[in-house]
């Protein structure tokens, strides 16, 4: 198959297109540049259920208690996904060592048939001590972006293990209650996450 | 020699490879690669490769395709964004216009060494072979960056 686009993957392609976001004027300003408005009248975020780096089960409701930086992207990327992994660890570095441990930096994968957690173990260590890596079957992959509205397919077949993916490529702000609070579009620098890191945490 | 001279000086060698490395090894035929460097990556994993190009010859040139000894394949890529869906794409060749550049960088053009057979770690260096349509080939050395840095550490000049 081509394609993997499903039906919640399509829905969430229009409801993340640019359109979308087109000046809003009956919304508040984004905080920080490369901040979005969070869409209205959409739930954004909510259960899933996979595994962590080291094997073991890993909910929704593990995330909470804290803060929490999500990113949805996968290991054979060599560009974007190194790029967002980078500004959420510079942005935690940035808040010093009070502040930074209080929100827990998280990536999922959209690749579950490469992404094992061994994978993810070697690949998150390369960014941040306290980064979480994702992953699961299949199923609870898409579950977990769709809960989040993450648009993902593959783009080739690749020889074997060598196709692409194209996905959308937010960073996820959650509360301690597992609330989304806000959203960063691609290319937000590592200083604007965490002045927004900022004037959120209390 | 004035400060901001020998501190170019000291990048030309940094980029280069150090003293070690003859400059020549990173321009051949017109063709002068500046800054080649790599992020540090998982083995069996992908890795992301940047440069500047510049083609000082009278005529156009290709970039049509990379090599290395720590990749299965080397694949040259752009990183397209649309709206805020991310996509990669090979792309057959990369064009080099008479007494042009073109700048390899993180979210543009880039080299994807793909099927590592061993990890990419920070602070080494990693031989890549060039290859162009009129230059022939040209072999660089990757100096390898924290995974996901934007440019070489201590290039300012480095776009974001």
């Amino acid at each position: 198959m081509h394609r993997n686009l499903s039906a919640p993957g399509l829905a969430l392609a229009l409801f993340l297109a640019p359109a979308a976001y087109a000046q809003p004027t009956d919304r508040p300003p984004a905080a920080v540049p490369g901040e979005t408005a969070l869409p209205q009248g959409v739930a954004l975020g909510g259960a899933f259920s996979l595994t962590d780096q080291a094997g073991r089960a890993a909910t929704d409701r593990d995330l909470r208690g804290r803060w929490a930086l999500l990113y949805f992207g996968y290991t054979f990327c060599p560009d974007v996904c190194p790029t967002e992994l980078q500004t959420m660890a510079a942005a935690l570095d940035a808040l010093g060592p009070e502040l930074g441990e209080r929100v827990r930096p998280v990536f999922v994968s959209i690749d579950p048939e490469r992404d094992t957690p061994e994978r993810l173990a070697d690949y998150v260590a390369l960014f941040h001590p306290r980064l979480i890596g994702l992953t699961g079957s299949a199923a609870h992959v898409a579950q977990a972006a769709r809960a989040y509205r993450v648009y993902y397919a593959r783009a080739r077949p690749g020889d074997g293990d060598g196709y692409l993916m194209d996905h959308s490529s937010f960073i996820y702000l959650l509360d301690p209650d597992g609330a989304v609070r806000g959203l960063f579009r691609p290319g937000t620098t590592a200083e604007d996450l965490a002045a927004a890191l900022r004037r959120r945490l209390p | 020699m004035p400060a901001p001279a020998l501190r170019r000086l000291a990048l030309t060698l940094a980029a280069t490879g150090g003293l070690a490395l003859p400059l020549a090894a990173q321009e051949a035929g017109g063709i002068a690669v500046e800054q080649p460097w790599a992020r540090a990556a998982v083995q069996g994993g992908v890795g992301g490769a940047f440069m500047r190009i510049e083609n000082r010859g009278a005529a156009a040139d290709r970039l049509v395709s990379a090599s290395s000894p720590v990749a299965r394949t080397v694949e040259l890529h752009a990183t397209v964004r649309d709206g805020d869906v991310m996509r990669m794409r090979p792309v057959q060749a990369i064009d080099l216009p008479a007494h042009g550049a073109v700048q390899l960088q993180p979210g543009g053009l880039h080299m994807m060494l793909i099927g590592l057979n061993r990890p990419l770690s920070q602070g080494e260096r990693v031989p890549v072979t060039l290859t162009f349509e009129h230059a022939g080939s040209v072999a660089v050395e990757l100096a390898v960056q924290g995974a996901g840095a934007g440019g070489m550490a201590g290039h300012s000049a480095m776009p974001r």
